[in-house]
């Protein structure tokens, strides 16, 4: 092995200077790409992930500075070069792709400029760089490149707009590609057809990638050798396989533990948490920079900086505990909290919701559009519903219409532990309004960043359990207690809080008028693992204790495998398949459902054959005939139903006792194909 | 697209028939009886009552109105009673001047100010900027007459390199002259307007200069330069364009002020005239036209904004 790496970072150092004061956020990174590798970087968010992809591109932003190391490129040392240098290589050498495809591109310009300018800046003429824009948009397999071609970035899905980006990287032919989270964002299909796509490119071309994600699942899948960075600095490093099977930094041993995995539910697993938080941008360390979270650390750790110590061959981590890595402590955080004093006295498992034939329509530029078709569901006390699909199969609606922001079609009908409630909120009784609420995606947009904590829950509590303002207020410091924001954050702004702790805030609030349903949109999706599992253990807890129901709204179905007791499956606003979290995840699956599933990568490294969903999600104001995903459907061809999934739309059938699906295709013909 | 430009221009007849009302109301309760400020405080009751009855003054509201809009409507625009001349011989020579003030200071302004603020948003936080900020905002918080009188005294009467009077004496002058004479004045609204539409554009720039389509155009190997031109500009512009399109009626819909002090017979000093004549035909369609400038650069702002931005060009077209 005498080859030059494409990439080297050698103790690379880069520090942002915020209000005067350099603050490091790179801490001696080094680690070298070879040609045609795939390394992965990977770590929570503030860590340094894309500073590292950024510096990588000799782009750090303006207050950003590299205080120490090199950055070579084919052995050359691009940190001192100037701008000239450093436009021929991005130019010519390297290329990046970004997380937000839809921003990266410029939305007054069309589409087939924006590649052809690669091809321009390379010295190609304009009539030429717009042909090879053309071919550049067939490799990344986009369908109808030439129609594309003439597009604006606005009109393009997710999946198209980052197959764009990545048409525009490969199309200088580079030798490095940087690719910064390119799939967070996109739906679990588009990922794995995004994902593939990359393969497939790496394989023709050869180039080398560095590969930014938070997603330990999509490292895993994409990457020969994986970094791990946390506060900065690499703690542990090797083969994506050895790193994996054998964890040796704490930090790596407890991000695998956070994450539901397949398999875990929980009625019986818990999931680990990383106690603590990241530290603040710039800290000065002694010791190991996660000493103050580790389980295994001593006075020792935080003292002295532990250096890279050989686990095996070139799996190395910083840690003086490797070897006890593996049998870091389990940490599980239990809240203490006091149990709602409510009238409810049913028992988990009997029916609290029932919601039948709920449609909804709305009226687009004068046509009408049919986004949730005749949803029926149930649901019993202290159970959760998880609901599944691409985006906008409804997942959302089908919230809103629940809670009464958006009232549905003649026919729908919620009933809440027996009672019909109103169409609309505001034709609700306030003790309807508390029973039923719900705890958002984004707690910034969800939380009044006027208001202080316990001004938030308090005021819930007072309207919804009409309680003094007193009494809602110690009620409010009892939730928030509960619910793990200490006291000492009672009286502070959210802005102030880390994005978990405004979670919690937003469950306190959602908990304020004793709710028997609580329904959470995506809930943890804008979250780190570690605050992730802390959330969803949170949750748990809470629904074993008031026996409170859920309804769960994730793209992540290793999340809502680990938390639902039923799972309904969506596609353009018609339920595809209902059942037991069991039944559904264990097969034989609706093909939908079958192809969502194997579309998610796993963290477990079992090879499993993906199921591709062909085409994209057509718009719900014009949908197929017959059944709506025949057009798509992996299992239409060749079942011998092809006529009828063309002509006839399938009911939702009961295929064994509480197990329904909609599909023409029998049961036991699915089974067979799909084994 | 039509249907959006259909639907915009409906909505602008329904604000200028409000605006008509609003300008008829307002006339016709001034103060004072018009009759006796017309024919003098001697003039018999008599001659008041046929002077009003001639006048229809004597009529209902509602058909004076009606009379009066249907007049502006099929381009019968009443007569003065200051002049004894149809309203639409007065205001036509005076519409005529001011949009040649107009279209100077804009020729002007434009530039000079986009460039300003491009200037003051790629040199962010740094001397330039503030300069150009600080610089801006004092010039604007001046009123244009302040600098009108400054300018000529500085240009007109002590360096004598401008004429004080926006007007050629000259019979016929030609375009040089009209334009040399228009400079002064032009450049006193330069100095009102420069530090709102150099603003507006150094907010739109810095916005595009810090959007990720920025940051792919600076890593795909472009220059900033170049990536400045191709990619910023045409984004940071919208809004400016925009702005500057609202700014157009201020500019033609008559200076007062500016007109008054070069001594400019434009739409700004019939409009002041009128008011001290109570010359209602005559300040009822001056005013009331003023609002249909507006109104119409308003529309062409927003059909511009439209067809520069295929979002929204998009939205209107489904």
């Amino acid at each position: 092995m005498n080859t030059t790496p494409t990439l080297e970072l050698r103790n690379l150092e880069v520090a942002y200077t915020v209000r005067g004061i350099d603050r490091q956020v790179l801490r001696d990174v080094s680690f070298a790409i070879a040609p045609g590798e795939a390394y992965g970087l990977v770590g929570e968010s503030g860590c340094g992930k894309s500073t590292a992809a950024f510096a990588a591109m000799r782009y750090l932003p303006r207050n950003g500075k590299i205080t120490k190391g090199s950055i070579l490129f084919e052995g050359q040392d691009i940190v001192d070069i100037n701008e000239d240098a450093v436009a021929k290589l991005r130019r010519s050498a390297i290329s990046m792709v970004y997380q937000n495809p839809a921003t990266a591109l410029n939305p007054t310009i069309r589409i087939g400029k924006q590649i052809a300018e690669v091809f321009e800046l390379n010295g190609v003429s304009s009539s030429d760089a717009m042909m090879m824009a053309e071919q550049a948009l067939t490799r990344v397999q986009i369908a109808d490149p030439a129609r594309v071609l003439r597009r604006y970035a606005h009109q393009l899905s997710g999946g198209m707009a980052q197959r764009v980006v990545i048409a525009m990287a490969l199309a200088s032919n580079p030798r490095l590609l940087v690719m910064d989270e390119p799939t967070t964002g996109l739906d679990a299909t588009v990922e794995a057809e995004v994902l593939d796509l990359v393969r497939e490119l790496r394989r023709d071309t050869g180039t080398a990638v560095l590969f930014i994600s938070h997603n330990l699942g999509v490292i895993r899948n994409m990457c020969d050798r994986v970094g791990v960075l946390y506060a900065g600095a690499l703690v542990e490093q090797g083969a994506t396989s050895d790193l994996f099977s054998n964890p040796s930094h704490p930090y790596t041993v407890g991000l695998l533990r956070c994450i539901p995995r397949g398999g875990l539910h929980k009625s019986t697993d818990r999931l680990d948490t990383i106690p603590g938080t990241p530290p603040a941008l710039g800290l000065k360390f002694d010791g190991c920079v996660f000493a103050a979270r580790c389980a295994l650390a001593d006075d020792k750790c935080r003292t002295q900086l532990p250096q890279m110590v050989t686990i095996n061959g070139a799996h190395v981590a910083r840690c003086f505990h490797s070897d006890k890595a593996s049998s870091l402590p389990r940490s599980v955080e239990q809240i203490e909290y006091a149990p709602q004093v409510t009238g409810h006295s049913t028992k988990v498992g009997d029916a609290l919701l029932n919601i039948s034939h709920l449609s909804k329509v709305f009226t687009q530029d004068g046509h009408k559009v049919r986004v949730i078709n005749d949803v029926s569901l149930t649901l019993g006390v202290g159970e959760t519903l998880g609901l599944v699909g691409e985006s906008g199969s409804g997942k959302t609606t089908i919230a809103k219409l629940l809670l009464g922001l958006t009232p549905p079609e003649e026919g729908g009908v919620v009933t809440l532990d027996g009672k019909g409630l109103a169409k609309t909120l505001n034709r609700r009784d306030v003790a309807d309004v508390g029973a039923m609420q719900i705890v958002f995606q984004n707690p910034d947009q969800a939380l009044n960043r006027r208001h202080s904590v316990t001004r938030i829950v308090g005021r819930a509590v007072e309207r919804l359990r009409k309680f003094s303002l007193a009494d809602a207020i110690a009620r409010a410091h009892e939730l928030l207690s509960g619910m793990r924001v200490e006291a000492s954050l009672h009286s502070v702004r959210p802005v102030q809080l880390s994005g978990g702790l405004k979670q919690r805030v937003a469950i306190s609030r959602a908990f304020a008028g004793a709710p028997q349903l609580v329904v959470c949109d995506e809930p943890t999706s804008a979250l780190d693992v570690s605050v992730q599992a802390a959330i969803l253990n949170l949750l748990v807890d809470l629904q074993k204790q008031d026996k409170t129901s859920f309804i769960f709204i994730s793209h992540d179905l290793g999340v809502v495998r680990y938390i639902s007791d039923r799972i309904a499956v969506l596609y353009l606003g018609r339920v595809v398949e209902f059942g037991t979290s069991q039944r559904v995840f264990s097969g034989p699956f609706h093909p939908y459902t079958e192809a969502l599933l194997s579309s998610v990568p796993n963290i477990d490294g079992s090879t499993r054959k993906r199921i591709p969903l062909t085409g994209s999600v057509p718009s719900p104001s014009n949908p197929p005939s017959g059944c709506v995903l025949n057009p798509r459907c992996p299992r239409k061809a060749g079942s011998g139903y092809e006529t009828l999934c063309e002509t006839e739309e399938p009911n939702l059938n009961e295929v064994e006792p509480g197990h329904f699906m909609r599909c023409h295709i029998p049961m036991a013909k699915l089974k067979q194909l799909q084994s | 697209m039509l249907r959006f430009i259909v639907k915009r221009i409906g909505l602008s007849i329904l604000t200028l028939t409000i605006v008509s009302l609003i300008v008829f109301l307002m006339t016709s309760i001034m103060p004072g009886d018009i009759a006796k400020q017309i024919l003098g405080r001697d003039a018999s009751p008599e001659a008041f009552e046929i002077w009003n009855k001639e006048k229809g003054f004597d009529k209902p509201l509602v058909v004076q109105y009606s009379r009066w809009m249907g007049g502006v409507l099929t381009g019968d625009l009443g007569t003065s009673f200051q002049y004894e001349m149809p309203v639409g011989e007065i205001l036509g020579p005076a519409a005529s001047k001011s949009a040649q003030l107009a279209i100077v200071a804009l020729i002007l302004i434009a530039p000079i100010s986009i460039l300003g603020g491009i200037v003051a948003a790629m040199n962010r936080g740094k001397k330039v900027d503030r300069a150009l900020t600080v610089g801006g905002l004092s010039a604007a918080v001046i009123p244009e007459f302040v600098w009108a009188v400054v300018l000529i005294l500085v240009f007109g009467v002590a360096i004598r390199a401008f004429p004080v009077s926006a007007f050629p004496d000259e019979e016929n002058p030609n375009i040089v002259s009209s334009v040399y004479h228009l400079i002064l004045p032009s450049i006193a609204l330069l100095f009102v307007l420069f530090g709102y539409i150099s603003r507006i554009t150094r907010a739109g720039v810095i916005e595009a200069l810090d959007s990720d389509y920025m940051r792919t155009a600076v890593l795909k190997g472009l220059s900033r330069k170049t990536a400045v031109f191709r990619h910023v500009l045409r984004n940071a512009l919208l809004p400016t364009i925009a702005v500057i399109a609202t700014q157009v009626p201020y500019l033609a819909g008559g200076l007062i002020a500016i007109e008054r002090v070069f001594n400019y017979p434009g739409f700004g000093n019939i409009l002041l005239d009128a008011v001290i004549a109570r010359d209602f035909p005559l300040l009822q369609t001056a005013v009331f036209l003023t609002g249909v400038v507006i109104i119409v650069f308003q529309l062409i702002a927003d059909i511009l904004f439209a067809v520069l931005n295929p979002r929204i060009r998009q939205k209107v077209t489904e």
